[in-house]
């Protein structure tokens, strides 16, 4: 699906967390982001996207959220937990 | 008589006319029902398939908005040791995020064993910390659960492939048992480690190298691990499309380990908890690439339809219709990504 320049990561994210076929995964990711699951695999519209819910992406702007931030974005989007995310929370007191 | 420039399963060039290609599309489909007693791809499907073979593209893609995931093994060191540039590990995946578009990579290491990564988990955390700091996409921590690894002399197993031409049929049995236990006990030490280091998930790959018990082995301690780490992603790649009888007598929760084709292979890894299951469906390189495209699609597609977890197909040099070369043709690559998607139904690749 080409990764963070579309919604790939994000796709692949509810097939590891939730075992969902590719159908599926795409439904729930698209109704999380407000577009249909065609449109997942438009580079164009999901930069704007991920540019405005700061999910990251490539050649990024500066001040855009990375690695780890911008994992911290997808947690809230998606609704699921990032065991990475949960780490940093936990070792920086967040949690 | 118009020819169409295709490949044999080893990725040389030939022309073949039209009757030859439906032929061997008919005969395709036809060995992998037969095997895996599973139904041959429809007249309708394999004209499908005639179509995407005499394509006068070089490079063809799926329709759009059919677009699937990638997943990968051994993915980290695809740039630096295979392709030989010099760059660490970490930043291979930040290629692969950021330049490549990857969906997902996994991150391992060269001796691609559980067994041999067990010595050196403390390192291999360390980069697994550092590259979840640093990258969006999901990243696993990828191994193979190598049984062969654990026999003598390297290991501390009899060794089976030389008991078995004995005669030694119980000691080689209980030889793979003894092995069993050891790997089991290094894949759930790797795998808490790895989840520790923020691991998205982790990939056991070329699942049944060493035959049924090597397959045991990664259910045994995929279950234990689901079990630790509920959230833990699970992806269970194959070696093959068949397992290998090596042990021979090895159930697992009712079913015969040895000789299961993928869709059946796909039932136990749902029963041990996988989140992403991987057919491999061997390539013959002896035959031409129509008829192992219609081949691995007949066992991609009984596999997906079988599976209620996404199914990637493996789809590398010597899988999944993919030429048997080190460099396989990007033509026969795309083609076969296109068949196994829109005809075999694959989750992802």
């Amino acid at each position: 699906m080409s990764g963070i320049r579309t919604a790939g990561d994000l796709v692949l994210r509810m097939q590891l967390a939730r075992g969902l076929k590719i159908e599926q995964a795409k439904e729930y990711v698209a109704s999380k982001l407000g577009v249909t699951p065609f449109e997942l695999g438009d580079c164009s519209m999901m930069r704007e996207i991920r540019q405005s819910l700061d999910l990251g992406y490539p050649m990024p702007d500066p001040g855009a959220a990375k690695g780890i931030e911008a994992k911290f974005n997808i947690v809230k989007v998606l609704g699921i937990k990032i065991n990475s995310v949960e780490n940093f929370k936990r070792k920086t007191g967040l949690q | 008589m118009q020819k169409y420039f295709t490949r044999m399963g080893d990725g040389s060039g030939i022309y073949l006319d039209a009757e030859t290609i439906r032929h061997d599309l008919e005969e395709g489909t036809a060995d992998a029902a037969s095997r895996g007693k599973i139904p041959e791809l429809t007249e309708e499907e394999r004209d499908y398939l005639y179509e995407i073979v005499v394509s006068p593209v070089n490079v063809t893609s799926i329709i759009r908005g059919k677009e699937t995931v990638t997943s990968s093994d051994s993915g980290a060191f695809k740039i630096n040791y295979q392709a030989d540039i010099s760059m660490d590990r970490a930043t291979a995946i930040q290629v692969h995020e950021k330049v490549l578009s990857a969906d997902s990579l996994d991150l391992g290491n060269i001796d691609y064993s559980y067994k041999s990564v067990k010595a050196i988990l403390h390192d291999e955390a360390k980069v697994m910390e550092n590259v979840q700091l640093n990258t969006i996409m999901p990243v696993l921590y990828g191994a193979m659960p190598n049984l062969g690894l654990y026999t003598k002399p390297d290991g501390p197993v009899d060794n089976w492939s030389e008991l078995l031409p004995l005669g030694k049929i119980d000691e080689a049995r209980a030889a793979q048992e003894e092995a069993i236990e050891y790997a089991v006990k290094d894949m759930v030490y790797v795998a808490a480690g790895m989840y520790r280091a923020g691991a998205d998930g982790i990939n056991f790959d070329t699942c049944g190298a060493s035959g049924d018990a090597d397959v045991m082995a990664a259910l045994l301690a995929i279950e234990i691990i689901k079990k630790k780490y509920p959230s833990l992603g699970i992806e269970m790649g194959m070696a093959g499309e068949f397992i290998l009888g090596m042990h021979g007598k090895l159930d697992y929760k009712g079913t015969r380990v040895a000789g299961l084709y993928p869709h059946r292979q796909v039932e136990l890894a749902e029963k041990a908890g996988v989140s992403i299951f991987g057919p491999a469906i061997n390539t013959n390189s002896n035959k031409s690439f129509p008829w192992n495209l219609a081949r691995a699609v007949t066992f991609v597609k009984a596999c997906s339809e079988a599976s209620g977890i996404p199914v990637h197909a493996n789809v590398g040099m010597g899988v999944g219709a993919t030429p048997m070369s080190p460099v396989p043709p990007v033509d026969a690559v795309s083609r076969a990504a296109k068949s196994l998607i829109e005809i075999g139904k694959a989750d992802g690749l």
